[in-house]
């Protein structure tokens, strides 16, 4: 039994992972127009996450296989349930990294904007998306011994929808903190403040989502049950306070080591709320996709334990290494005599 | 069309687009490679050039195979949720592997080398497109793993009402498995060098950077004659496995529907599914079928007729796909001899014909590849999981119709502008000249 709690855990450690560092590349995208007025600021946005982008995304790919090889029955009604949501996401991943890639390959102005349509965009898209798709899970899916009984459309529920403004806004933020700790000049006093006045909107946002949670959702239950646990939001609301306190003052990497924070903690304050469910039942809570129901066998499970304790830990050491090889400023004197950049 | 159809046709679209740039990635990594490597042993410029060049070529196609990789994943549960929920207890663990172990480390390590060049020492450099090589093939590895698993389900009972893993060795070391890895990691190099002999050779004819696309086409013919004779002897290997596990498929991909001991090979077949027999069988080299199968002169081959209807794969396609792939592996060998010898002994120049030839024969290990997946995929119906889990009970039971209709048109029109776009960058860059970057640096620094 211990071993579906392991992968519980996790399960959200690779989530909250992926949205922090996906977080800010979406982030950097949505607020891209902005904060950089030509062609060589807005590489320096696209390059800011240049050589990492792709590694975070892996997190996504990470999670999605875990989720496969450690409960496969919940892997296979979300994805299958969450189709036209999923395959929206699907293309606008699809579409972001090509984009990002083959932006800078032809030198032509109605090229270059064309791509950097599409960025924005399909950074906006995943980032609302997953908020939406999560706001869901929190609320919990129409299904019962039947199957599905919802649409792409009883998704676009106000409580999903909020939880996907609360994603964006989040992500916002967090990808203008990125780009003033990442970039030097007229661009990081830009991002600076684009984040500063985001904040704003984002507190009032996280608010009512806090109250909503507990009109909508049953995630409270398990913190009523065992109080401890409100330590966890207590921790995301406080960080997200030190977000705008550190951002006010200019001390932007603290306001980034924040909001790194608060995202994770976000994270782990909706999924503390559905354990032992992966997913609940809206419909009935014998429906609930629990860890224990929906698992794979323990011989699985401790097989796959072994690989992620021995390999997780060390794509974390080399991620860090080359998140710290790459950790110099950007400027767009610079950047425009780099061949090798985006 | 009903679900199950529409969500193989999707499912044979993107894998069959997926595969258009996995072999390069996976071939032309360790040319790349090799390349940097001269470039930090000897210093000479005219090999970073080369790595330059044949790198900016790479990003393109490797961007693709990443982004086209993601669906493959998200569309075992979005079609398949009733395969992923009978296999996934055995089928999720290679592929979260695969993710852990494989695409973390090339994923990262491609933005180390491409944002690296003057970051970290030559010789770092050098070994982040090394690790690069080295993690696309690791991931091949566990995919073909878990493909092989498909082929020869093995190290699981049936149990709980799914497929449960009890042996993780032995899904390790399915022979199936790995004898598949062989033949598409050596198939997939010989893509790569293929694709690196026909840009050479387009650029030795134009007279352009003549010495740079000699060394380049050498290293790649070189590379073409291993993997063109180890593709032939993977390929022999593999055939005894499947002769062995999947019997249907091996009568299916040659056509043979009456068991017969020492069984020969007809040069020429036209088979007739609907009267399951071939109308035309000639030239038959005796006892030759028997001695592919197992290597035996006097084996037992089991024809299409003991199977059932019902169990039988799709004989027409399988069976014209092998044999194209068969006679295209025979052309690599002979082409990769030719271009070995003529490279060598430096009269690449003297022979424009062969030249051209070479790159006009671009396309074909691209049609080798797919067609080899072809027999694999098709060869293996009706059946998702040979003889376990048949494909049309493995189909999502909550997606409608429509859905996959909207997704499979969304598909084909992404990937058919993804498709023109990757095709004019690489001809754009393919066709540049290795110095032009240079020279467009140096305007850029003097304006």
């Amino acid at each position: 039994m211990e071993y579906q709690i392991i992968w519980f855990v996790l399960w959200a450690v690779l989530w909250a992972v992926y949205f922090m560092l996906d977080g800010f590349d979406f982030g950097i995208a949505m607020i891209q127009p902005l904060v950089a007025e030509n062609d060589a600021e807005r590489r320096v946005v696209l390059n800011s996450i240049g050589p990492v982008w792709d590694g975070n995304e892996v997190w996504l790919i990470t999670a999605g296989g875990a989720t496969f090889a450690a409960f496969p029955t919940t892997y296979a009604l979300m994805f299958s349930y969450l189709y036209t949501a999923l395959l929206l996401v699907l293309f606008a991943l699809i579409v972001r990294g090509v984009a990002i890639d083959f932006r800078g390959k032809v030198d032509s102005p109605a090229w270059k904007s064309a791509w950097d349509k599409a960025f924005v965009v399909s950074s906006f898209l995943p980032s609302l998306l997953f908020g939406v798709a999560f706001g869901n899970i929190f609320r919990g899916l129409p299904m019962d011994a039947a199957g599905y009984h919802g649409s792409l459309f009883s998704l676009l529920n106000p409580y999903g929808l909020l939880t996907g403004v609360l994603f964006v806004l989040l992500f916002a933020v967090h990808g203008g903190l990125w780009l003033s700790i990442r970039t030097k000049g007229a661009i990081m006093n830009r991002s600076r403040a684009v984040a500063m006045k985001l904040w704003f909107p984002l507190v009032a946002i996280a608010v009512v989502f806090l109250g909503a949670t507990a009109v909508s959702t049953r995630l409270y239950d398990n913190y009523v049950a065992m109080p401890l646990l409100f330590t966890v939001p207590a921790i995301a609301v406080v960080s997200l306070l030190a977000v705008g306190h550190f951002t006010k003052r200019d001390q932007t990497v603290k306001a980034f080591a924040a909001s790194c924070l608060t995202i994770v903690m976000v994270t782990f304050t909706g999924v503390i709320g559905l354990f032992p469910s992966l997913i609940p039942s809206s419909i009935d809570p014998k429906y609930n996709l629990t860890i224990f129901n929906s698992s794979s066998s323990i011989y699985t499970l401790k097989i796959m334990t072994v690989v992620a304790l021995i390999f997780v830990p060390i794509v974390i050491a080399y991620q860090i290494w080359t998140y710290r090889i790459f950790s110099e400023r950007l400027s767009a004197e610079e950047i425009v005599q780099d061949e090798h950049a985006y | 069309m009903d679900v199950v159809m529409l969500s193989r046709i999707q499912f044979a679209v993107t894998a069959a687009f997926h595969f258009i740039f996995v072999p390069l990635t996976l071939g032309l990594s360790w040319l790349i490679a090799y390349m940097e490597w001269k470039y930090v042993k000897t210093g000479d410029e005219m090999y970073l050039k080369m790595t330059k060049f044949w790198g900016k070529l790479f990003l393109i196609n490797f961007a693709l195979g990443v982004v086209t990789g993601i669906t493959m994943e998200f569309q075992f549960g979005m079609n398949w949720a009733e395969y992923s929920k009978y296999v996934g207890d055995i089928f999720g663990a290679p592929l979260a592997i695969e993710a852990t172990l494989a695409f973390f480390l090339e994923s990262t390590f491609i933005g180390v080398w491409i944002f690296g060049w003057n970051r970290i020492s030559k010789k770092l450099h050098a070994l982040s497109i090394t690790i690069v090589a080295f993690a696309t093939n690791l991931s091949a590895l566990w995919i073909l793993l878990a493909n092989g698993w498909m082929q020869n389900p093995v190290g699981y009972v049936l149990r709980n009402g799914r497929a449960e893993m009890v042996d993780f060795w032995a899904l390790l070391t399915n022979p199936y498995g790995w004898t598949k890895f062989f033949h598409t990691l050596t198939s997939s190099y010989i893509l790569g060098a293929f694709f690196v002999m026909a840009i050479a050779a387009y650029h030795i004819m134009k007279k352009s950077n003549v010495t740079l696309f000699k060394a380049s086409f050498r290293y790649a013919a070189v590379f073409a004659l291993a993997s063109s004779l180890l593709v032939l002897a993977s390929g022999d290997f593999h055939g005894i496995e499947v002769a062995k596990v999947q019997p249907t498929k091996f009568a299916a991909m040659e056509s043979h529907w009456e068991t017969k001991r020492g069984a020969g090979y007809p040069l020429l077949v036209i088979p007739d599914p609907e009267n399951e027999r071939n109308a035309v069988e000639a030239v038959v080299i005796p006892k030759m079928l028997s001695m592919l199968a197992f290597h035996n002169p006097d084996a037992e081959v089991k024809g299409l007729k003991d199977f059932r209807k019902e169990d039988r794969p799709p004989v027409t396609i399988t069976f014209l796909s092998f044999r194209l792939m068969v006679a295209m592996g025979m052309f690599f060998i002979l082409a990769s001899l030719v271009a070995v010898y003529l490279s060598i002994k430096d009269r690449l120049e003297t022979n424009q014909w062969f030249l051209r030839l070479m790159l006009y024969a671009l396309p074909i290990p691209y049609i080798g590849v797919q067609v080899g997946w072809i027999v694999a995929e098709v060869g293996r119906q009706p059946w998702a999981v040979y003889g376990v889990l048949r494909t049309a009970d493995g189909v999502s039971k909550s997606v409608e119709p429509i859905q996959v209709i909207v997704s499979l048109i969304g598909f084909t029109l992404l990937y058919g502008t993804l498709a023109i776009v990757d095709f004019y960058l690489l001809k754009k860059y393919a066709t540049s000249d290795p110095d032009d970057n240079l020279k467009e640096i140096v305007r850029m620094t003097r304006a």
